[in-house]
């Protein structure tokens, strides 16, 4: 079983956490889904941040862990129907990676919902809308992963802090493969 | 002593074959000696941690260090190490990204200290006796160093300079960096010393990869008759080379044995496990979740095989959510 949401709950607190989702929607079909849902004036959660990646099959597995180590709570892909990607078969590659990331995610403790690969072709507006709002209520449901705090809550038992080392680290390692 | 540049040795979490890599350098390692005075090696040598605190800062010149980071013991002998050294080396895969001994950041603390004492097939423990921080007897306080939640790679505790990637470095990529530092023209802070291509360039059966790879099932070295030519990835053997450094020059498949990624990742890969999942994932022959699931079951430990030496320094550092991972939401 995945145990990951296991955190104090701050009570008392004003501000309402809200679940931040990075969302890589493929130019052809998911982002022009996502933009025909705007233009339709459907509406939808605002959590998801939409990065546009030419095809389902760019989006590197680094790439999600990524986001989660800098402190997103979900990560939704959104690709071609099968059958349908622009490039033949890039949209089969993701699925292929997709399956077993999902598997490693499970092990490392990260919940499986928050992590969603869904095929959303370039006239399914009304999906995107689906999708986005049904993840952003499961991810609530769980909670913030908040990565970042836990790294520094990590790095607490060592005695000499490392974290202004880390900040330059992070900067040199800004650039991904 | 004399005026010769000071190389030490350190070990933290280790099993010693980085050690061996050393005295592997054989009739070379006389030249070495040569061109150094070797102030600090516990494995070989009576100096103690007094005679490395004596020392001016920055008055060794290269020190070596290898082995995982679990202990606030081995903290204090880095941060010393660190104080009195002007290049600090990350010498082989686990203080390069925390190595075998990373594995253990799928566990907690808990879990690992009730193997260990309590519940391993050797152990006669009824009273469930654990080791403690602090000890007092007639007067007399004996501690132990504490025993952290993680393992953490040499960089995630302190500055390092160089990284020697290996498990363990061969003797002439060893040799080569030190030559390289005693020269004085030093490469780029953060360098890794070896070459900066995958291991399928290095690969003496690199033109029987086919480029068009397709993998319908997942064999394991152990239950099959592996082709000593062929491609290991094309017989369906999971090979780390397209994601792994070169530099070993290809020693496990010259062995018949495919990579298991120890030289690390190249510089252009951030999570050397993501990045090989990535490219081995993609070339299963499925297209429908039911048959590519049914192909990769043939991977069983896919954090086991693609963190292999990786884990402690990979984007997630470690399982969460277990016992010990507490985190306040903000």
């Amino acid at each position: 079983m995945s145990q990951e949401p296991n955190r104090k709950e701050k009570t008392g607190s004003q501000d309402r956490w809200e679940p931040r989702i990075v969302a890589f929607f493929c130019n052809w079909c998911t982002y022009t889904a996502a933009d025909l849902a705007g233009v339709s004036r459907l509406k939808h959660a605002p959590n998801a941040r939409i990065i546009r990646v030419m095809c389902s099959g760019r989006v590197d597995p680094q790439f999600v862990l990524d986001a989660f180590a800098r402190g997103a709570d979900g990560v939704l892909v959104g690709g071609c129907h099968p059958g349908d990607c622009h490039y033949q078969e890039g949209n089969y590659k993701a699925l292929r990676r997709f399956q077993l990331f999902k598997r490693i995610l499970h092990e490392m403790g990260i919940d499986q919902a928050r992590f969603r690969l869904e095929w959303i072709s370039a006239s399914e507006g009304e999906k995107v809308k689906l999708v986005v709002n049904d993840m952003v209520e499961r991810v609530r449901a769980l909670g913030p992963l908040e990565l970042p705090s836990r790294f520094r809550e990590w790095d607490s038992e060592l005695k000499t802090s490392a974290e202004a080392e880390n900040v330059e680290r992070e900067e040199v390692a800004a650039h991904v493969g | 002593m004399s005026d010769k540049p000071k190389i030490a040795f350190y070990w933290c979490a280790s099993c010693g074959g980085c050690e061996e890599s050393v005295v592997d350098l054989a009739e070379d390692i006389l030249m070495v000696l040569d061109a150094v005075d070797i102030v600090f090696w516990p494995v070989a040598l009576d100096f103690k941690k007094k005679d490395v605190e004596a020392m001016p800062d920055g008055s060794i010149l290269v020190s070596l260090v290898n082995g995982a980071l679990r202990t606030s013991e081995q903290e204090e002998m880095v941060q010393l190490m660190r104080r009195k050294s002007q290049i600090l080396v990350a010498y082989g895969s686990c203080a390069h990204l925390g190595g075998i001994p990373g594995l253990a950041n799928q566990f907690d603390r808990e879990q690992i200290l009730k193997y260990v004492y309590e519940e391993a097939p050797t152990v006669e423990n009824p009273q469930g006796i654990r080791p403690q921080l602090e000890h007092r007897e007639n007067g007399r306080t004996t501690t132990l160093p504490e025993f952290w939640k993680m393992v953490r790679s040499l960089d995630q505790v302190v500055e390092v300079d160089y990284y020697l990637p290996g498990c363990p470095p061969t003797p002439k990529l060893l040799k080569e960096a030190l030559l390289t530092l005693l020269s004085g023209k030093l490469p780029a802070k953060g360098s890794v010393l070896a070459p900066d291509i995958a291991l399928c360039e290095d690969c003496p059966r690199k033109d029987s990869k086919p480029t068009d790879l397709k993998i319908t099932e997942f064999k394991r070295p152990l239950w099959t008759d592996v082709d000593a030519e062929k491609c290991l990835l094309a017989q369906g053997i999971v090979c780390m080379g397209p994601a792994t450094r070169g530099g070993c020059e290809a020693l496990c498949v010259r062995g018949n044995m495919p990579c298991t990624g120890c030289f690390g990742p190249t510089s252009r890969v951030k999570d050397q496990g993501a990045k090989i999942l990535s490219s081995v994932c993609s070339s299963v022959d499925a297209n429908t979740e039911h048959e590519i699931d049914r192909i990769l079951s043939g991977i069983p430990d896919p954090v086991g095989t693609f963190y292999r030496y990786g884990l402690a320094a990979s984007l997630l550092r470690r399982k969460l959510g277990v016992r010990d991972d507490v985190v306040e939401v903000k």
